[in-house]
């Protein structure tokens, strides 16, 4: 058989000769016929490299040979006019156009094969990328909503991604997206920062989503959209302080706010922490603010009395108590919030206001989760004390009688360390009283030895029988206010003053108590002169005539105002802490400059308050004169410890 | 110098009037001690076994300077003198030798020279510190009264500072009176050892008419704080 043979040289000759009949027509030819004709040319091209390299196969390998070949005698010559053309193609199809794509992928392909991808190729088509959607950007950001645009920058972003997947080279995507996101995010990205401001207005969840996908993968991108998230929640916030009138529709509208807003950070920005910050950094701007001469602390402590004086479903109880331990950690001064808290507590377990011993334990077990044990265990002391005075009511009554005493008495023991400080009084008891506290006493002496009474009169209840002329009714009033009334048995008229030697009790408590007796709802009491206010020249008179359509009637005593005393208290608690913490730190670090130790102190005592640079001062200051610490003379910004 | 306390007695010295007039020739050293002691005998107390109130008025007499002169105070500074308005005889004699100073002559020209002992800082830091330290009367005392303060600060800063000494004098009198407005010092009655030495460290680090550079973050004590204020308040009025 004759196989038929050529020449190396005559081959070469061939393939130059092809080589050169397919410059001219690509010489000839433009735009998608040129790409069409150099596609089929490169595809046949290869083919033949193919086959020669078979009848050679004896010879060093030719594919290299032959890529040279083409890429010296036609591809140099070709490149510029084949990367036009796949750009414009790309472009077409850009505007929506149909285009053949796998004539690109080839077209690609033969780039990529020549080694020149990225220098011939891509540089440019990536330029070209940047341009067309600069220009397009500039007119859709005139023309389009903050929404509209984005959908559209969405869109392009998908569509650009799907290019790489049908005919460019893998390796352009990342390289592609950056250039589309600059063009289209990140220049105008303060007009469209504009727009989340209105979508965060108009509860465009959807919309806001979308932002928040396509800045996502912007590096730094989504912390200007923080920025505004954040402004947004601290404008809303102050607006409702400032709008507030009253305290308990405030909480309220925090919670809501809250929960609000959480649920966007949940949904469209899918728990991202950035934006958990951005809210917690807003709720703590305006959760300070003092309104209407209340902190914040006291507002929340007054809320959280309020629910639990009045009650509720179990569930709608907790749910609420759950939001209102959520904000207390968005306020600084933790501990006056204790204080108020503690202050109320004391009262509804006192005077029996509380709705719901449950509910009471509820909010105690969330607050320790939140703050600590340290923060609830003064409370959990108290409600533990009530629990333990009904036990010992009982034992008493038993007592009452095995001793066949007869009183009608019933005492609450309190722990001192965990209530609230109440300054004892030294009543006068009228003498129906004294008795029964002196048999308390005997009762109490069997029980334990080493405790000490103190009786705060001020605390306690009192049932009377008011004789009055139309009809007897029964008065529940404080103490206080039962050892005035008895006075009027002897007498028929006292005056202020004999009232006040009598009972033994300051002129606030006379007067407050004078005024609930007399010019209040109920006038037990009638006041010559019949003035307002009670002055330390009137004389008082049980009022026979006096009646009401209930046999038993309470007549409140309002509590002194407790701000001052509690503000009071919480100042002299701070300075205790400061100190501690510094001796603390100092004690550990042995020499610390000035300004580490006041951020220290800072972190340290951040979980309840926050304290004031002045106070860490005054405390170092008070330190120094103790000879906790002393100055180093060589730096004086720095303290050492002394042992 | 703070008024020292005053003692009714009169003290009883020796008289020693004309030894300036005999020349001194050169004597070995223990007849140097000799005279110091001398001279402490001269104006000692003798139940109390030291110089009391009155016996160094005598010797402010005798060297002709004022009791309440900066002097007196260097001078005790140099003995180490601990008890305010008394020397005891180790101090004395410190003091003495240190001055080179054995005869009431040279005890005299010694101290009229003593403010020049100031010139160099570390001395001067030491000596502030001790005029602080000298008022300091009760046993466990570690604060001394605005009205001493004050006087003090007069005796020890004003040559150097006189401006400031005047503001800061003011501001401390002011407060006492005032001390319900809110950037005067409030419940300072008495300052401690740190704040007076803080005072002398404001004067030498901080240019008065340049407070905006003020930091109060810094270590500085509070009640220079409030003194800034306080100037800063004036300054606009």
């Amino acid at each position: 058989m004759e196989r038929k043979t050529i020449d190396l040289e005559q081959g070469w000759d061939y393939m130059q000769k092809g080589i050169t009949k397919l410059k001219k027509i690509l010489r000839e030819t433009h735009d998608e016929f040129m790409l069409r004709e150099l596609e089929q040319r490169w595809i046949t091209h290869k083919v033949m490299v193919r086959w020669l390299s078979r009848f050679f196969h004896y010879l060093p390998p030719l594919n290299g040979v032959g890529l040279t070949c083409f890429r010296d005698l036609v591809y140099m010559e070709v490149r510029a006019n084949a990367r036009k053309g796949v750009i414009t193609l790309i472009d077409k199809e850009r505007e929506g156009e149909q285009i053949d794509r796998s004539l690109l992928k080839n077209v690609v392909d033969m780039f990529v094969e020549m080694d020149k991808y990225e220098e011939d190729f891509e540089v440019q088509m990536l330029e070209d990328t940047a341009n067309y959607y600069k220009s397009k950007a500039t007119k859709w950001i005139e023309v389009d909503s903050c929404p509209d645009y984005m959908l559209k920058a969405e869109e392009c972003l998908r569509r650009e991604r799907e290019r790489v997947t049908h005919y460019l080279h893998s390796s352009t995507e990342q390289k592609l997206v950056e250039k589309v996101q600059h063009e289209l995010l990140v220049t105008h990205a303060n007009q469209l920062l504009d727009g989340v401001r209105a979508l965060l207005r108009d509860d465009k969840v959807e919309d806001l989503s979308r932002m928040y996908r396509l800045y996502q993968k912007i590096p730094k991108g989504l912390d200007p959209v923080e920025n505004v998230f954040k402004q947004h929640i601290t404008a809303e916030g102050t607006a409702l302080v400032q709008q507030a009138e009253e305290a308990s529709s405030l909480v309220r509208k925090f919670i809501e706010l809250h929960d609000k807003y959480m649920t966007y950070v949940n949904d469209c920005f899918i728990n991202h922490t950035l934006f958990h910050k951005a809210l917690k950094e807003a709720f703590e701007v305006f959760c300070n603010k003092n309104v209407a001469g209340s902190s914040s602390a006291e507002l929340l402590a007054t809320f959280c009395d309020n629910i639990l004086k009045k009650g509720g479903s179990d569930e709608a109880i907790e749910e609420t108590l759950e939001k209102v331990v959520k904000l207390l950690a968005y306020i600084s001064d933790k501990d006056l919030y204790a204080e108020f808290y503690r202050k109320k507590l004391a009262r509804r377990l006192l005077f029996d206001r509380s709705a719901n011993e449950d509910h009471e334990k509820c909010i105690l077990t969330k607050l320790k989760q939140q703050c600590g044990g340290q923060f609830t265990s003064k409370m959990e002391g108290m409600v533990m004390d009530l629990t333990l005075a009904r036990d010992n009511q009982m034992k008493f009554e038993e007592y009452l009688q095995d001793n066949t005493h007869v009183i009608d008495l019933s005492v609450t023991v309190l722990t001192t360390g965990f209530w609230p400080s109440y300054k004892s009084s030294d009543l006068n008891l009228p003498v129906e009283m004294v008795k029964c506290v002196e048999v308390f006493k005997e009762f109490y002496e069997t029980k334990t030895k080493h405790r000490k009474l103190t009786w705060i009169y001020s605390l306690g209840t009192c049932h009377i029988i008011g004789k009055f002329e139309p009809k007897t009714i029964e008065l529940v009033v404080s103490t206080y206010q039962a050892a005035a009334l008895l006075l009027f048995n002897s007498a028929d008229k006292l005056s202020y003053s004999e009232i006040m030697m009598q009972l033994n009790l300051t002129h606030e408590d006379v007067v407050r108590l004078l005024h609930s007796l007399s010019r209040a709802k109920y006038k037990i009491l009638s006041k010559e002169p019949n003035t307002t206010t009670i002055w330390p020249n009137d004389t008082f008179e049980f009022n026979y005539k006096f009646t009401d359509k209930m046999r038993r009637i309470k007549i409140p005593l309002p509590p002194v105002d407790e701000r001052k005393k509690v503000i009071e208290d919480v100042d002299k608690d701070r300075r205790y802490a400061i100190d501690a913490a510094i001796v603390r730190i100092m004690k550990s670090s042995k020499v610390l400059g000035h300004q580490q130790l006041v951020l220290e102190c800072v972190q340290q005592l951040g979980r309840m308050f926050k304290p004031d640079i002045k106070a860490i001062k005054k405390r170092i200051e008070d330190l120094i004169t103790r000879d906790y610490l002393e100055r180093d003379q060589e730096n004086p910004n720095t303290f050492k410890y002394l042992a | 110098m703070p008024r020292p306390k005053r003692k009714a007695a009169v003290p009883t010295r020796s008289s020693d009037a004309d030894s300036s007039a005999r020349p001194e020739p050169k004597k070995p050293r223990g007849n140097q001690f000799n005279r110091i002691d001398q001279l402490f005998e001269s104006y000692v107390n003798k139940t109390l076994g030291l110089i009391d109130p009155e016996g160094i008025e005598a010797l402010c007499n005798d060297v002709n300077v004022n009791h309440t002169d900066v002097r007196m105070l260097i001078f005790a500074w140099k003995m180490k003198a601990e008890k305010q308005g008394y020397f005891s005889k180790d101090e004395w004699r410190r003091g003495l030798k240190c001055l080179g100073a054995d005869t009431r002559p040279k005890l005299k020209k010694a101290i009229e020279g003593l403010d020049k002992e100031l010139k160099v800082p570390e001395c001067f830091e030491d000596f502030y510190s001790y005029a602080f330290q000298y008022c300091l009367t009760e046993e466990k005392q570690r604060s001394v009264d605005i009205e001493t303060i004050c006087e003090l600060l007069n005796i020890v800063l004003k040559s150097e500072f006189p401006n400031q000494v005047n503001l800061l004098v003011e501001y401390l009198k002011v407060g006492k009176q005032l001390f319900k407005l809110i950037y005067v010092q409030n419940d300072y009655r008495a300052l401690n050892m740190d704040q007076w030495r803080s005072f002398y460290r404001f004067f030498k680090e901080v240019d008065f008419h340049d407070l905006e550079n003020y930091d109060s973050s810094q270590a500085w004590t509070v009640i220079i704080d409030n003194f800034v204020e306080w100037l800063k308040e004036k300054e606009k009025n």
